[in-house]
């Protein structure tokens, strides 16, 4: 098939990109270059860090539960109301305050721009507002800590009518700042997505067309689209759910009797609640996951000296991805009960998304296939989330059909399933790619001793965490339970086994986030005694390599924008005289292409 | 380019050459800004028209009654959104009075309008039909407060043009901005009309 897209021969030369300095804003003070900054590199480490910063705090609520479910009243201040306070916590922060905002927040805006051959954002303004937003947003969040009640304890999905029922923890302020807090998230979310998007589109340097984009910047915009079409039904969602509770409304509430008082409200659906809900949280589940599928595919490629296997299909099944992920969101429905045949089709959607997967699956494994495998601290990363994303997703079919969902979507199974394909595998991406981009980021190279004990301990701990869950699952052990061992011992199905594979998963759980400290000490310590990088440590093709300066100044290129000449895989191309040939090299000498 | 050929090409056999044009749409930057920020809101409104339909069908749904003055509303945001068009073709042929014209005649319809629909608030609320009175109710007074607040967002680009263009700014430089407040306008009739029309027929 002919190439469509080039006018041009092989010898064409391109005249490089003239100096556009002037569109950029420059700051003089330091409030305004490190603070308020409009350049998205320091607003992605503000988006990072402040992330990181709410994942520590909920990566300890995570601990306060293991610990309570281990040893049942241990821990004085945990009490019934506090357990299910963290669950939600734990939850919301870790999906949309967490991973939502670094990879979309932290890493589409330091990537995107780097990538593509960009000044910057083609908004740099919104973009900074975006920040600030987001910050607005979290400290709101933070804020339910600290209110009476505390923050809202209806597990992370808030469905009504118990979020906002007397009862349920959190229901005088909890909830309320919860749903406030999602509103501003989304609206700032919703600033920085539509530079994200923008810029994809209209700022790529010369000769980046799409089809030449790196996969993760293709990941990152269409998870990008994801959320702009999905969080709409979130804010919706908490408007009205913020109005049934503060006005009296019955959007979602039904006529119900509360504590001997009938309420005011009548005929609401809490159904209705559900479908706007999962209609955003199932492709937020993509939303997490296409970057997570875009990062390994750099890193694999990258690390394995070889050109991505199937970079056209790769693309192709990210954007199916993310098209069927707006029509499967009833199976997060099955036990609310349906009719048949909605169960059916479904059912049905959710199983064709394994094909897309399994391609992406398949094209890792090939592209690793006789490669020249270099098996450091971010390649660690890659291989070890290949692994555990097969093994979420081999769950998940379980899960896809109503029959198998129903008996086990109330137990550990479930929570198995969604932390290794959604938790875990993410957050080994996020690792991966931090280690694979902090040489740019600073300019020195993280710690390779600290990092493979921080891969291995990690990587061995969160199976020791999650694979027994599945067992405890399939043994019935209920989710969200505050003590499965009643003040009388176990119940009677309760096997004291199974208490006793409670206890080594939260001694697992506090080992890995123990292990997490190390990997912060790294990245403090390697930023100013790491092993200088070099513009490109990792011999790699992408264009954020190539810049003039590492770390990348404001402005990202210097004088010149690069121009580019082939796509972002030219790995151990025959003939060539090294093992990658940059974006930005033209054909000629060396390239195994002189024509 | 299509996206099909964008799809079909093979990068990795690719006459590594020059690529000429890499960009595809044509279209200045801030106006595929406004494109996408338009899918966000469509999909919105879509979100609540669907879960408007789904709350009917329960058995509490009790029509709300369409006061006389909310098509007096329709019409003046349609001739708000007229005036915007006649000063965005107007900018385009350079004609700098009619530009200021149909700016403030736009701005001002769509401040009457907002000020129309916070009557109709009154009214409803005047005759005992309060937001938690009905769903019927609930969701006239989120679909109108919504849009409202929309049109408002709307007004705050529409004055920052205006106050540019009164401080002598040339119809050249904010011919792009006229343009997007007129599309965005336009835009903004459009859901009107769909949910007036949803109110009308449900």
């Amino acid at each position: 098939m002919a190439l469509t897209d080039v006018t041009h021969d092989a010898q064409d030369f391109a005249p490089p990109a003239e100096v556009e300095e002037a569109e950029l804003y420059h700051p003089k003070t330091w409030l305004g270059k490190y603070v308020f900054s409009q350049d998205a590199k320091i607003i992605a480490l503000q988006y990072s860090i402040t992330a990181m910063a709410v994942g520590l705090l909920a990566l300890v609520l995570s601990v306060l539960m293991r610990v309570q479910l281990a040893w049942p009243g241990a821990v004085s201040f945990i009490t019934p109301d506090a357990y299910i306070q963290f669950v939600t916590m734990h939850g919301m922060i870790m999906v949309v305050y967490l991973l939502t905002a670094l990879f979309l927040g932290g890493f589409g805006n330091y990537l995107i721009p780097l990538m593509l051959g960009a000044r910057d954002m083609v908004f740099p303004y919104v973009n900074m507002i975006s920040y600030w937003i987001y910050l607005v947003a979290v400290l709101i969040l933070l804020a339910s800590f600290f209110v009476p009640g505390g923050p809202t304890g209806s597990g992370w999905t808030l469905y009504p009518p118990q979020a906002i029922l007397p009862g349920t923890p959190g229901s005088d302020w909890g909830i309320t700042l919860m749903c406030i807090s999602l509103g501003f998230f989304v609206i700032g979310f919703t600033m920085g997505g539509l530079n994200y998007v923008v810029t994809v589109l209209q700022a790529r340097t010369r000769g980046m067309t799409l089809m030449r984009m790196p996969l993760t910047i293709w990941a990152i915009f269409t998870a990008t689209v994801l959320a702009l079409l999905a969080f709409p039904a979130l804010l919706v969602s908490a408007i009205m759910m913020s109005l049934d509770n503060l006005l009296g409304t019955s959007y979602f509430m039904p006529a119900i009797i509360s504590l001997g008082q009938q309420l005011d409200h009548s005929g609401g659906s809490p159904i209705l609640f559900q479908h706007l809900f999962w209609f955003f949280g199932h492709p937020e589940v993509y939303i997490v996951a296409l970057p997570a599928f875009g990062v390994i595919s750099e890193l694999i490629s990258v690390h394995a000296r070889k050109n991505i296997f199937g970079y056209r299909l790769m693309v192709w099944a990210i954007v199916v991805i993310g098209g069927l992920s707006f029509i499967v969101w009833a199976h997060h429905m099955y036990v609310s009960g349906m009719n048949p045949y909605f169960g059916f089709f479904f059912a049905t959607t959710t199983l064709i998304i394994a094909v897309p997967t399994a391609i992406k699956v398949y094209n890792w494994v090939l592209t690793l296939w006789q490669g020249n495998i270099r098996l450091n601290v971010p390649m660690l990363f890659a291989i070890g989330f290949v692994f555990t994303f097969i093994n979420g997703g081999l769950t998940g079919i379980f899960l896809g059909n109503v029959i198998i969902d129903v008996p086990l979507s109330d137990t550990y199974f479930v929570v198995a399933h969604f932390h290794m394909v959604m938790a875990v595998s993410p957050i080994l991406a996020v690792f991966g790619a931090v280690y694979h981009w902090y040489p740019k980021i600073t300019g020195r190279m993280l710690n390779e001793g600290m990092g493979k004990f921080h891969f291995w301990m990690t990587f061995v701990g969160l199976y020791c965490i999650y694979y027994p869950m599945h067992y405890l699952g399939i043994l019935g052990v209920p989710r969200r339970y505050f003590a499965n061992a009643g003040a009388n011992g176990l119940p009677d199905w309760f096997p004291e086994s199974a208490q006793m594979v409670n206890v080594g998963i939260t001694i697992a759980a506090i080992i890995v986030a123990s292990v997490q400290l190390v990997f912060l000490y790294n990245l403090y310590y390697s930023a100013t005694r790491g092993k200088p990088a070099g513009g490109n440590p990792w011999g790699a093709t992408t264009l954020e390599w190539q810049t003039a300066d590492t770390p990348p100044t404001h402005g990202n290129f210097g004088k010149e924008l690069p121009s580019v000449y082939r796509w972002a895989y030219d790995y151990s191309v025959p003939g060539a005289e090294e093992d990658f040939i940059p974006q930005n090299v033209p054909a000629g000498k060396g390239t195994g292409h002189a024509s | 380019m299509s996206i099909f050929s964008t799809l079909s090409t093979k990068p990795w056999v690719a006459e590594r050459g020059y690529v000429s044009d890499s960009h595809g749409f044509g279209l200045p930057t801030a106006r595929v800004f406004l494109s996408v920020f338009l899918g966000v809101v469509t999909a919105i409104f879509g979100l609540l028209t669907a879960a408007y339909f789904i709350r009917m069908t329960y058995a509490d749904w009790q029509p709300l009654p369409v006061p006389a003055l909310l098509w007096l509303n329709t019409a003046i945001l349609i001739l708000s959104s007229v005036a915007l068009q006649w000063a965005r073709t107007s900018a385009r042929h350079q004609q700098a009075d009619r530009v200021r014209r149909g700016l403030l005649a736009g701005g001002a319809l769509a401040f009457a309008f907002l000020v129309g629909q916070f009557l109709v608030w009154q009214q409803l609320g005047s005759l005992g039909y309060f937001v938690d009175t009905n769903p019927s109710n609930s969701f006239f007074y989120l679909i109108t407060g919504l849009h409202g607040l929309h049109l408002l967002g709307g007004l705050v680009a529409w004055l920052r043009a205006s106050l540019r263009l009164w401080r002598g700014a040339e119809t050249d430089k904010i011919r792009m901005s006229v343009e997007l407040c007129a599309v965005y306008w336009h835009f903004l009739l459009l859901v009107w009309l769909v949910m007036f029309g949803l109110l009308l027929v449900t």
